[in-house]
């Protein structure tokens, strides 16, 4: 797989089905593979940053860096397994899991003060000078019961983040 | 070929309306307090990147949509397979010949009438201009051009300014059939580039490298001269790149600040034949025309629409946008708020840090909020 001429046969669309629990249907599959292919332009079977970056909406993204961490150098198979957390079919405490990966960059399997405020500092640049951060970021967790020294791991995030109405959901297209 | 920038120094690859793509709907509930939960759920920042990963409108722009295919079927697939035939045995060669012979008596008329006639006479110009406006029709003869022209033909009168929406070199031939425009264009390599030193500049076209910053100022500088002489209007493509006729990018603003009249062009392709986008990181140009002299046909369409004048009180970007609408809907294409020369270069770290402001602004005014 990876080749960018190829075709996807019925086995290797169910395998990468099975990869990404069934996130996706079949058509959506080949859609996502014939969009991979696109971005793939070099046909390395993989897409780089620089090709991610070639993409105008994503190069605006603030957390587009940060992404290019977990993104840089998938294969379709893994590729499509990191776009499962965005579908419809995926399960809130998957999705969870996914944001918590996206702070838990160095999968330490738990996210500290610092780790949140990287964050924090992505989303806000120079907008939010380093003491506000650390202001609103102490603040709110203490408001939450937690102290700046602690650090929260994946089931806090799922007591956090369980009870809210998580948006994040693409559509894939299909044509 | 491109359109141009004619701003000063420097990479201003802006869109204007880009704001549409901003509204950022983190922290959807502004007047309540600021939770633990608010700030780590990042779900709306990430969901628009992985929107953009699956689908995004400019990567939409480039695509060249490959032909429906219609030889599927026992009965069609021979006649599927005579029409190769007929199109690669004899129609090619045929047009091959056309276009030898169209460029021979070119020359022939050319190089005296350029060479020998000292001096900037008229008649020099005119007859100079005719046999560009001649080649021009081989061109479009050389891919059975089905062109329909709508509304009044071009005048010649200086002052003016056309604009139109770009898909490809052909469209510069296309419109040049008609009238010798002065063409404003991207510096090209090989036997294009040329034409464009030896032939075309003697049409009083201006050529630019769209990389090259320098490049902007000279271009605004040689455009102001042309449209204040009494000189053959200009043609310019504002979107500065190809588009695959589906869509239109930003326009840059440098044709809507000279002050003349601005006359837009629309042009649509009809791709029952041939998609004639040209995809020049994919294709040479002589591919690309290749592709066109084996098919049926080339259809398109071209309308002249209203000369259009800066309203009191509009800015440049404004007015190109004003043009913008007008070619895209009578074209029938889409708009996207992106700068065509994303191609060669990044977006600009601002709307990056407009996201930033945003998110910034509200996670300080609910904190406030207590």
């Amino acid at each position: 797989m990876g080749n960018t001429s190829s075709m996807l046969t019925q086995y290797d669309i169910e395998e990468v089905q099975e990869h990404c629990n069934h996130a996706f249907s079949q058509q959506e599959i080949v859609s996502l593979y014939h969009r991979f292919c696109q971005l793939d332009r070099s046909g390395g079977g993989f897409v780089s940053s620089d090709e991610f970056l070639s993409v105008p909406e994503f190069a605006v993204n603030p957390l587009s860096q940060r992404l290019l961490r977990m993104l840089d150098g998938l294969n379709f198979k893994e590729f499509v397994a990191f776009l499962s957390a965005f579908s419809s079919r995926t399960s809130l405490q998957q999705k969870i899991e996914f944001i918590f990966k996206v702070y838990d960059l160095d999968c330490k399997g738990k996210v500290a003060f610092n780790d949140m405020l990287s964050v924090l500092r992505d989303l806000t640049g120079s907008f939010m000078t380093e003491q506000q951060r650390q202001k609103v970021l102490t603040h709110v967790l203490e408001e939450a019961g937690y102290t700046k020294d602690s650090s929260l791991a994946l089931s806090d995030f799922m007591k956090i983040l369980g009870n809210s109405e998580l948006k994040m959901d693409v559509e894939v297209p299909i044509d | 070929m491109a359109g141009l920038e004619s701003s000063s120094a420097g990479i201003d690859v802006d869109p204007p309306n880009i704001e549409d793509y901003l509204t950022s709907d983190a922290l959807h509930q502004p007047h309540k307090k600021l939770q633990l939960k608010d700030l780590l759920d990042i779900s709306p920042t990430l969901t628009e990147a992985a929107g953009a990963i699956v689908d995004d409108s400019f990567t939409r722009c480039f695509k060249s949509n490959p032909p429906e295919p219609w030889n599927w079927n026992v009965y069609l697939f021979p006649l599927w397979c005579l029409g190769v035939v007929v199109r690669y045995g004899i129609l090619f060669p045929l047009r091959v010949m056309t276009l030898a012979a169209g460029w021979i008596v070119f020359f022939s008329a050319f190089l005296p009438v350029h060479y020998l006639m000292k001096g900037q006479n008229k008649w020099k110009n005119n007859i100079e201009r005719k046999l560009v406006e001649m080649i021009c029709s081989v061109f479009v003869a050389s891919w059975t051009g089905v062109v329909r022209y709508h509304g009044p033909r071009p005048s010649m009168r200086p002052q003016q300014v056309f604009v139109a929406n770009h898909t490809s070199m052909i469209d510069f031939i296309i419109l040049e059939q008609m009238a010798a425009f002065a063409v404003i264009m991207q510096k090209h390599p090989g036997w294009v580039g040329f034409l464009q030193t030896t032939i075309l500049e003697s049409i009083g076209s201006i050529w630019f490298n769209r990389t090259e910053a320098k490049d902007r100022e000279v271009v605004a500088r040689k455009l102001r001269e042309h449209t204040e002489g009494d000189n053959n209007p200009l043609l310019i493509f504002p979107e500065g790149t190809c588009v695959n006729n589906d869509y239109t990018v930003m326009f840059k603003k440098g044709a809507f600040e000279l002050g003349c009249a601005v006359c837009p062009v629309a042009i649509k392709y009809n791709k029952i034949f041939v998609d004639a986008f040209w995809n020049s990181k994919k294709q040479s140009f002589t591919m690309h025309l290749m592709r066109l002299m084996t098919s049926w046909a080339v259809v398109c369409d071209v309308w002249y629409l209203e000369p259009q004048y800066l309203k009191p009180g509009e800015t440049s970007i404004e007015f190109a946008e004003r043009v913008r609408d007008m070619i895209s809907v009578r074209a029938g294409l889409r708009k996207v708020p992106w700068d065509g020369y994303l191609k060669y270069f990044r977006p600009s770290p601002k709307l990056t840090e407009r996201k930033q402001q945003i998110f910034a602004e509200s996670v300080l005014r609910r904190l406030e909020e207590k």
